[in-house]
C-alpha cells in the first residue's frame, strides 16, 4: 500500500509536469495547427537559463535564502524562453503560416535541432548537477514521501493552471484565441489581430514550459542539452491523448499519462514476474496511447477529428 | 533533338554514377562510404516517399522497419545467437550465416507484417494523430531492442551486435576487395554497386507504382480522402498496402545497413533518424522521385562532407565548436532555411494537388 501511494503521488508530480508542457502543445495546435517540435527545447532552454543564474546569484550572493534565488531564476527563466519562443514564431513559422502543412513542421523539426545544438555550444554538452534550493525534509503521508519541492510543483502546476483558465476564459485576450483558434479570417474580421493573438499563445506556452522545465530540474538533480526532448515528447501525447486543442484535456492527459508510467513502472516488475523491469516504462505512455485511439480517435477530450492531412 | 538531349543526359548520368566509386576510392575509403550512407538513406526516402508523399500518411516511426531488418540480419548472421544460446550453437557448429536468400525475403516479409500492423488500428486516424501514433510505435519498438538482453539475451541489449556477415552472394563476398584484372575494387565500393542496384530497381517500383491505378488512388486518398471512398475506393486496404509497401522497403534496407556496418545497436534507430528521413522526403520535394533522392543525397552526405571544412573551422574557434556540433547546427539551418525559400521542398513535383498548396481553409 505504502507503494501505491508513494506512486500516485509520483505520478501526480509528473503528470503536472507534463500538464504544463502539453498545454503550450495544445494551444499552439489549436490555434494554427501546428505541432510545435521545439517546445520540448523551449523547457530545456528555461531550465539551462535559471541554472545559470542560480550559479550567478549563490556567488554574487551568497546569503540569499533558496526559496528567493530559485524565485528570481524562474522568473528570469519564464522571460528568456518567452522571448525565444516568440521570436521562433516570428522568424521559423509565421511566413509559412500559409504553406503545405507538412512545411512548418520541418523547421519546427530543424528548430528543434538548432535549439539543442545551440545550448550545447553555450552550456557544453556534460550534465549539470542543479542546486537544491529548498529544504530536503520530506512530508509524510501514509507512509509515503514527499518533497518540499514536488509540493511546490503541484502548487505551481494548479496556480499556472488556474491563472490560464482565467485568462482563457474570461478576459478579452482569451476570448479573442477562442475565435481566431475558430476561424482566423472570422476573427480579423470581427477587429481581433490574429498575428497579435498567435504571438501571445506562443508566449503563455513558453512561460507555462519554462515554469515546468525549472521544476523539472529541481526534482531531477540535473540539467543537460537534451533535457527537453523526452519532456516534449510525452507532452505531446498527453496533449494528444487528451484530446489535442483542449486545454482540459491536455491537463487530464498529462496527469494520466503521469500516474500510468508511475504506477506502470512500480508495478511492472512484480506483474511479469520480474520478466519486465522499470526501464520500459517509457513505452506504457505510447501502447495506452495507441489504444486509446484506436478507441476514440479525437482523444479523451476532444470533439472534432484532426482531419487536415 | 529533345529526345536525343535527353539520352545524352541520361548516359552521362549513368556513367557518371558508376565510375562515381572508383574516383572516389583514389581519395580514400571514407568518400565511398558516404556515397553508400547517400545511397541507403535514398532508399529509405523513397520506401517512406510511399507511405507520406503518395499515400499521404505522416509516419514518424519509420525507423521501426530499418530496425526490424537490420536485426533480422544481425540475429541470423552473427554470432550473437549461437554464442548466447547452447543449443543454437550446437545445431549449427560453423555459426549461424543465413544466407542473404533467406534473411531478405524473411527480413522484408517481417517488416511488412509489422507494417500492416501498425497500419491497422491507425486506419481512423489521420494527421497529427497518425504522426503520434506512428512516433510511439517507432519508440516501442527501440525499447524492446534495447531492453531484450535480460532475461533472456535476445538482442543484446545497448551494447548492440557485432561481427555481422558481410553480404555474399554468387560467391561473390562483398566484404572483400575484389581482383578484376589487376585493377582493385574495395569492399566499400562493391557495396555501393549494390546499394546503386536497389535505389534503381526501388526507382523503377516507385516509378510504376505512382503511375498505376494503386498510385493514383493513393494520391486521391491524399487529396481528399472522402471523396476518394466515395467514387469506390477502397481506402482501407489501400493505406494499409501503403503502409506494408513502405515498411517492406524499410526492412530491405535495414538488412542492407546491418552486412554494411557490420554493427547495430539501438543508437541507430532512433526518433532523430525518423525525423531525419521525414526531413528529406519533405525539404526535397514530397511526393516527386527526383526531389526525394536529392533531400536524401543532401541530407546524408552534406553532413558528413561539412566534417571535413569543419576542422580548419573548430581550429579558428579554439575547439569551442566542435565538428559534430558545426554539422549539426548547419543541418538544423538548412532545414529551416530551405523551407522558408522553398515551402514546398527543393525540387517539387510540377503537378501537386492542393492540398499540398495550401493549408486546408478554417479549423
Amino acid at each position: 500500500m505504502d507503494t501505491f501511494i508513494q506512486q500516485i503521488i509520483n505520478g501526480l508530480v509528473l503528470g503536472s509536469m507534463y500538464a504544463l508542457v502539453a498545454l503550450g502543445y495544445t494551444m499552439v495546435y489549436g490555434i494554427i495547427g501546428l505541432i510545435n517540435f521545439a517546445h520540448g527545447e523551449v523547457l530545456m532552454v528555461g531550465a539551462l537559463t535559471s541554472w545559470t543564474i542560480i550559479g550567478w546569484m549563490q556567488e554574487a550572493m551568497p546569503g540569499t535564502p533558496g526559496w528567493l534565488i530559485l524565485l528570481i531564476s524562474l522568473i528570469i527563466a519564464c522571460v528568456v524562453s518567452a522571448t525565444l519562443n516568440f521570436v521562433i514564431e516570428k522568424v521559423a513559422y509565421r511566413p509559412l503560416r500559409d504553406s503545405p502543412r507538412l512545411a512548418p513542421l520541418i523547421t519546427a523539426i530543424g528548430m528543434s535541432l538548432l535549439l539543442q545544438t545551440l545550448a550545447m555550444i553555450i552550456w557544453k554538452p556534460n550534465y549539470k548537477p542543479y542546486p537544491t534550493l529548498l529544504p530536503r525534509t520530506p512530508f509524510e503521508i501514509g507512509g509515503a514521501v514527499i518533497t518540499p519541492t514536488q509540493v511546490l510543483i503541484l502548487g505551481m502546476t494548479v496556480v499556472s493552471l488556474a491563472v490560464l483558465m482565467w485568462l482563457v476564459n474570461y478576459t478579452k485576450l482569451g476570448r479573442a484565441m477562442r475565435a481566431t483558434a475558430e476561424n482566423p479570417r472570422v476573427a480579423a474580421l470581427m477587429g481581433v489581430k490574429p498575428d497579435l493573438v498567435i504571438s501571445a499563445t506562443f508566449v503563455i506556452g513558453a512561460v507555462l514550459a519554462a515554469i515546468a522545465g525549472v521544476m523539472w530540474a529541481a526534482n531531477y538533480g540535473t540539467v543537460q542539452h537534451t533535457m527537453g526532448f523526452l519532456p516534449g515528447l510525452k507532452a505531446f501525447t498527453a496533449a494528444v491523448f487528451g484530446g489535442i486543442g483542449n486545454l482540459g484535456g491536455a491537463v487530464l492527459g498529462g496527469i494520466l499519462l503521469g500516474l500510468i508510467e508511475s504506477l506502470g513502472a512500480g508495478y511492472i516488475g512484480t506483474v511479469t514476474g520480474g520478466v519486465l523491469g522499470s526501464h520500459y516504462s517509457d513505452i506504457f505512455a505510447f501502447i495506452v496511447l495507441i489504444f486509446v485511439l484506436t478507441l476514440r480517435p479525437s482523444g479523451l477530450l476532444g470533439e472534432r477529428v484532426a482531419d487536415r492531412a | 533533338m529533345k529526345q536525343q538531349q535527353k539520352i545524352v543526359v541520361f548516359l552521362l548520368a549513368a556513367v557518371g554514377l558508376l565510375i562515381l566509386p572508383l574516383i572516389l576510392q583514389s581519395f580514400g575509403n571514407a568518400w565511398v562510404r558516404i556515397a553508400d550512407m547517400a545511397l541507403l538513406y535514398v532508399l529509405l526516402a523513397l520506401g517512406l516517399n510511399i507511405v507520406v508523399g503518395y499515400a499521404g500518411l505522416l509516419d514518424l516511426g519509420y525507423v521501426a522497419f530499418f530496425a526490424i531488418g537490420a536485426y533480422m540480419y544481425g540475429l541470423l548472421a552473427s554470432p550473437h545467437l549461437t554464442e548466447t544460446f547452447a543449443w543454437i550453437g550446437a545445431m549449427f557448429p560453423d555459426g549461424l550465416h543465413a544466407p542473404i536468400w533467406v534473411v531478405i525475403p524473411a527480413a522484408a516479409g517481417l517488416a511488412g507484417f509489422f507494417g500492416l500492423l501498425l497500419g491497422a488500428p491507425t486506419l481512423r486516424l489521420r494527421g497529427d494523430y497518425l504522426a503520434i501514433v506512428t512516433l510511439g510505435f517507432g519508440e516501442i519498438i527501440r525499447v524492446f531492442l534495447n531492453n531484450l538482453d535480460h532475461p533472456v539475451n535476445i538482442t543484446n541489449g545497448p551494447k548492440g551486435m557485432s561481427q555481422i556477415d558481410s553480404l555474399s552472394f554468387f560467391g561473390l563476398n562483398l566484404g572483400r576487395t575484389l581482383d578484376i584484372g589487376g585493377y582493385e575494387l574495395n569492399s566499400v565500393s562493391l557495396y555501393y554497386y549494390l546499394f546503386l542496384a536497389l535505389v534503381l530497381f526501388s526507382v523503377l517500383i516507385s516509378h510504376r507504382l505512382q503511375l498505376s491505378r494503386v498510385g493514383r488512388a493513393w494520391m486521391a486518398i491524399r487529396e481528399d480522402e472522402i471523396a476518394a471512398k466515395a467514387m469506390g475506393i477502397n481506402t482501407r486496404n489501400l493505406k494499409l498496402l501503403a503502409f506494408g509497401m513502405g515498411a517492406t522497403f524499410g526492412g530491405v534496407s535495414g538488412t542492407m545497413f546491418a552486412s554494411f556496418q557490420g554493427f547495430i545497436s539501438p543508437e541507430s534507430f532512433s526518433l532523430m533518424e525518423s525525423v531525419m528521413i521525414v526531413a528529406m522526403v519533405v525539404l526535397g520535394g514530397i511526393g516527386h522521385l527526383p526531389g526525394v533522392i536529392l533531400g536524401a543525397v543532401l541530407l546524408s552526405a552534406l553532413p558528413e562532407v561539412l566534417r571535413y571544412v569543419a576542422g580548419p573551422l573548430q581550429a579558428m574557434t579554439g575547439g569551442r565548436l566542435d565538428s559534430s556540433i558545426l554539422r549539426q547546427l548547419l543541418i538544423a539551418l538548412a532545414m529551416i532555411s530551405v523551407m522558408l525559400v522553398r515551402p514546398r521542398g527543393l525540387w517539387p513535383s510540377p503537378e501537386h494537388g492542393k492540398s499540398l498548396q495550401q493549408k486546408g481553409e478554417g479549423a
